[in-house]
């Protein structure tokens, strides 16, 4: 039983920024716009919100308030860098995928030159501790409690808020579904007169104010508050175009994907904890490759049945009809 | 309040090398049902987009009530009350019926839509008008007749006065456009002003008030309905007479050329029956013809005799040869040649010169390479002789970019290339969409032809006059199943509607077993 709270403890943290990361995809693909730089704005916005905590962890701030304006910081950060991405896609009608790729390898390159520049280090290193023991009164349920409230970091919360705010977002309001709309027949939503370029735009924005979130809370609740141009966000804007495509493009399951792969990397990172696996003698860091290799098989076999919006990747141009 | 509700004053809208609208007056009555006749190319949708705010005239006026107005686009249109149902439906795939009517105009609180309250109007207007849909079925699911109707009911929902119908029959069968006419009378008894779009002259002579005739671009002129006549209006049309029947023969069927039997094709991606157990023969010197409904099954049965696509099961003989699992190349050279429905992504390498997409089936001949390399002297001369032939025009002759060229004369194109190249059975999908009527008259007339020299032709074709007047020999598919086989002399184009919509259907055992030799 130890172990069980010591995995769904672990995996929160880690499935929160999969989770905000795969809806911005979401919103930015139902829009039509295909976003492969989520993993640059993660590390985009994780590195501000790391150089904000950086700044103000000696002013005596509460850590938690620390961390909230950290995120609308790493908001911010990730919204401007998605511009980016719009102004290419939208505007000049580039090549997404190209403009998105140019985007990732930016940012690494970026982070090295400007850390090594001011701190002479790889990335930024931040000494503050927004670990939580112990939420009060929610904490001291039984099970659920200890499962949900314990040992965690107050991100897992405002995750799953911000996962009910945008799937009623998503499905409830006259935005998400002018927004859906726009990625799959584009000039249908033109013809009732909504403006596919602002809706994209929008779309877009708000992949980046969650990848941007999402990055920072990777930083937080994977990386102890920590951001290098090394290792980057280890490929977890990636995974989380997975896991969008294996949540099928909508909120629920994307919930549920980014939970199993999260799952998978806690479970790859404990192997010494559980006696079956660690007893079987392999190599541990054979099973950090774990979910990794999972996202290759689940889109293996999902992606045949796989229903992405239709006008994702296609620039919207009004004359051809 | 003058007599016109809309009035479009010398309308002029040009586009790079063409004058799409060339000083264009057309004025509608309030309350008139207002027909807009012309052929492929004569400005028709150019002129109604302008009207609906898609495009931005170059010079001209249009006026509401005796006003001038500025339409910069659909939002503009609707606040003026005029609504559209578009050609290809501008339809959210995935959405429901109801998403797909309040998309735009969604009634909501605080940004979180008002699905009830929408329902219940849509529902109303569903019940006033006689437009039965579901209004939470997923449009993907619906029929194209019931997409229609959703599309109708877009523009009642927003309570358009000025409808603007886009060559809505194409896709109907008899019955359903019998319904549409129907509806179409009805609102223009309640006061709704109709702009209807079409080429068949038959629809306008039955609902048409008044009806303006384009021609390239220019307006000839507008006429009232009930002083006119068909030939009256296709002159106007064309500039020239032209024969509505087929001049063809008596037909003369020989041996058994194509055979299919029991033929399926089960869907890859949801697992349901294509084709169900078809069976048919096509003769030499006869015109058969699969009629039907789009996407009841045809492409499927075309795919698997051309060789696109594998049927699951089945066999398919051509002049007593089991071709079922033959490549495309084999089946070619034993003699099928086929003009696709997709001239664009199937027939043309549109980047290609003119030349080289005449030789497209034969260049691995030895006529035209010598160790892999092409022969460019003998495929000049011999694209020459087929432009000479089968009278392509084009700009620069054989070296001509094929994508700049007209699509009658890209059809022309594939035509000669298809019935120059030796062969037995002739397999033409929708061979006349898309082309105007000069160029229909022509394919019509290189199908008799190919008939007439002894060679099997199977037609698929879901323009019903082409069935009746082409065909010697109707098949009917309804969901991938052969319903009926009718005779184009003896039947009527009720009876092949009822056939094309399920409603009527023979017993499929007595229509294969006929056929058997």
């Amino acid at each position: 039983m130890e172990t069980v709270y010591y995995l769904i403890q672990n995996t929160l943290p880690v499935a929160i920024p999969l989770l905000l990361v795969a809806l911005g995809g979401m919103f930015s693909e139902t829009s039509g716009v295909v976003n492969i730089a989520l993993e640059g704005i993660m590390l985009f916005g994780a590195y501000f919100g790391a150089l904000f905590v950086y700044f103000v962890q000696d002013s005596g701030l509460d850590p938690q308030t620390i961390l909230i304006l950290g995120m609308l910081i790493a908001a911010i950060a990730g919204l401007l860098y998605s511009l980016l991405l719009s102004f290419a896609a939208i505007n000049m009608k580039a090549n997404q995928v190209i403009t998105g790729t140019s985007l990732n390898m930016l940012i690494p390159a970026i982070i090295l030159l400007f850390s090594k520049m001011y701190f002479n280090s790889d990335g930024v290193t931040t000494s503050i501790n927004f670990y939580i023991q112990k939420i009060p009164v929610l904490g001291d349920i039984p099970i659920l409690g200890r499962m949900f409230f314990q040992k965690t970091y107050i991100t897992v919360i405002i995750g799953f808020i911000l996962l009910i705010i945008f799937t009623i977002v998503f499905y409830k309001t006259r935005f998400g579904l002018r927004l859906r709309a726009c990625g799959e027949h584009p000039h249908a939503a033109d013809s009732v007169g909504i403006n596919v370029y602002k809706m994209r735009y929008a779309g877009v924005s708000l992949s980046g104010i969650l990848g941007g979130i999402g990055g920072f809370f990777y930083s937080v609740g994977v990386m102890d508050g920590n951001v290098n141009g090394h290792t980057g966000v280890a490929g977890f804007g990636f995974l989380a175009l997975a896991v969008m495509i294996f949540g099928q493009w909508r909120p629920g399951k994307i919930l549920f994907a980014s939970l199993f792969f999260a799952f998978l990397r806690t479970l790859a990172y404990s192997v010494s904890l559980i006696p079956f696996l660690y007893n079987l003698g392999i190599n541990q860091t054979y099973y950090r490759m774990l979910p990794y290799v999972a996202t290759m098989i689940v889109l293996a076999f999902t992606s045949k049945k796989s229903r992405a919006p239709k006008s994702a990747g296609i620039p919207y141009d009004k004359s051809l009809r | 309040m003058g007599e016109y509700i809309i009035e479009m004053l010398n309308i002029t809208k040009t586009f790079p090398g063409i004058v799409a609208n060339d000083n264009i007056t057309l004025k509608l009555k309030k309350g008139e049902i207002h027909a807009l006749l012309g052929e492929n190319g004569a400005g028709k949708s150019t002129l109604m987009s302008i009207l609906f705010g898609l495009y931005q005239p170059d010079s001209g006026e249009i006026r509401k009530n005796g006003k001038p107005v500025k339409i910069n686009n659909p939002n503009d249109a609707n606040d003026l009350g005029i609504g559209m149902v578009h050609q290809h439906f501008k339809l959210v795939d995935i959405f429901t019926v109801l998403e797909n009517i309040i998309l735009g105009v969604e009634p909501n609180k605080m940004g979180i839509i008002q699905k009830d309250e929408a329902r219940k109007k849509v529902l109303e207007l569903s019940e006033k008008y006689g437009l039965k849909v579901d209004p939470d079925a997923y449009v993907e699911d619906i029929t194209v007749g019931m997409q229609q109707r959703v599309e109708i009911l877009k523009m009642l929902y927003r309570d358009n006065e000025i409808l603007i119908f886009d060559e809505p029959t194409a896709v109907l069968t008899p019955q359903e456009i019998r319904e549409l006419l129907q509806i179409m009378r009805g609102f223009a008894r309640e006061g709704k002003s109709i702009l209807f779009i079409t080429h068949k002259l038959n629809e306008i002579m039955e609902v048409a008030d008044r009806c303006t005739v384009l021609r390239k671009g220019k307006c000839i002129g507008t006429v009232n309905v009930k002083d006119t006549t068909k030939e009256e209006l296709s002159r106007m049309m064309v500039g020239r007479d032209i024969s509505f029947k087929v001049d063809k023969k008596e037909s003369k069927p020989g041996e058994v050329v194509l055979s299919v039997r029991n033929l399926n094709v089960v869907s890859k991606s949801h697992g349901k029956n294509l084709v169900k157990d078809v069976s048919f023969n096509v003769r030499a010197g006869e015109i058969v013809c699969i009629a039907g409904i789009d996407g009841n099954g045809q492409r499927e049965i075309v795919n698997a005799i051309t060789g696109l696509e594998r049927p699951t099961s089945g066999t398919i003989t051509l002049c007593g040869h089991d071709i079922t699992k033959a490549s495309i190349r084999e089946r070619s050279i034993r003699g099928i040649s086929h003009i696709p429905e997709d001239r664009h992504k199937h027939g043309l390498v549109l980047d290609y010169k003119l030349e080289e997409n005449l030789v497209l089936q034969r260049y691995w001949q030895p006529e035209f390479q010598n160790k892999g390399f092409i022969k460019f002297d003998a495929v000049r001369k011999y694209a020459e002789r087929l432009i000479d032939k089968f009278d392509i025009r084009s700009g620069q002759g054989p070296i001509t970019i094929t994508r700049s060229m007209s699509g009658g004369n890209q059809q022309k194109a594939i035509i000669a290339r298809e019935i120059d190249k030796e062969h037995e059975l002739l397999i033409a999908v929708q061979p006349t969409r898309g082309l105007d009527v000069g160029a229909i008259e022509y394919v019509h007339k290189q199908l008799v032809a190919t008939r007439d020299a002894g060679k099997a032709v199977l037609l698929v074709s879901l323009e019903l006059d082409e069935v009746m007047d082409v065909s010697d020999r109707i098949l009917v598919i309804y969901e991938g199943e052969i319903v009926g086989e009718l005779d184009p002399k003896t039947t009527t184009l009720e009876e092949l509607g009822l056939y094309m919509s399920g409603a009527k259907r023979d017993n499929a055992k007595e229509i294969n077993d006929g056929r058997e030799e």
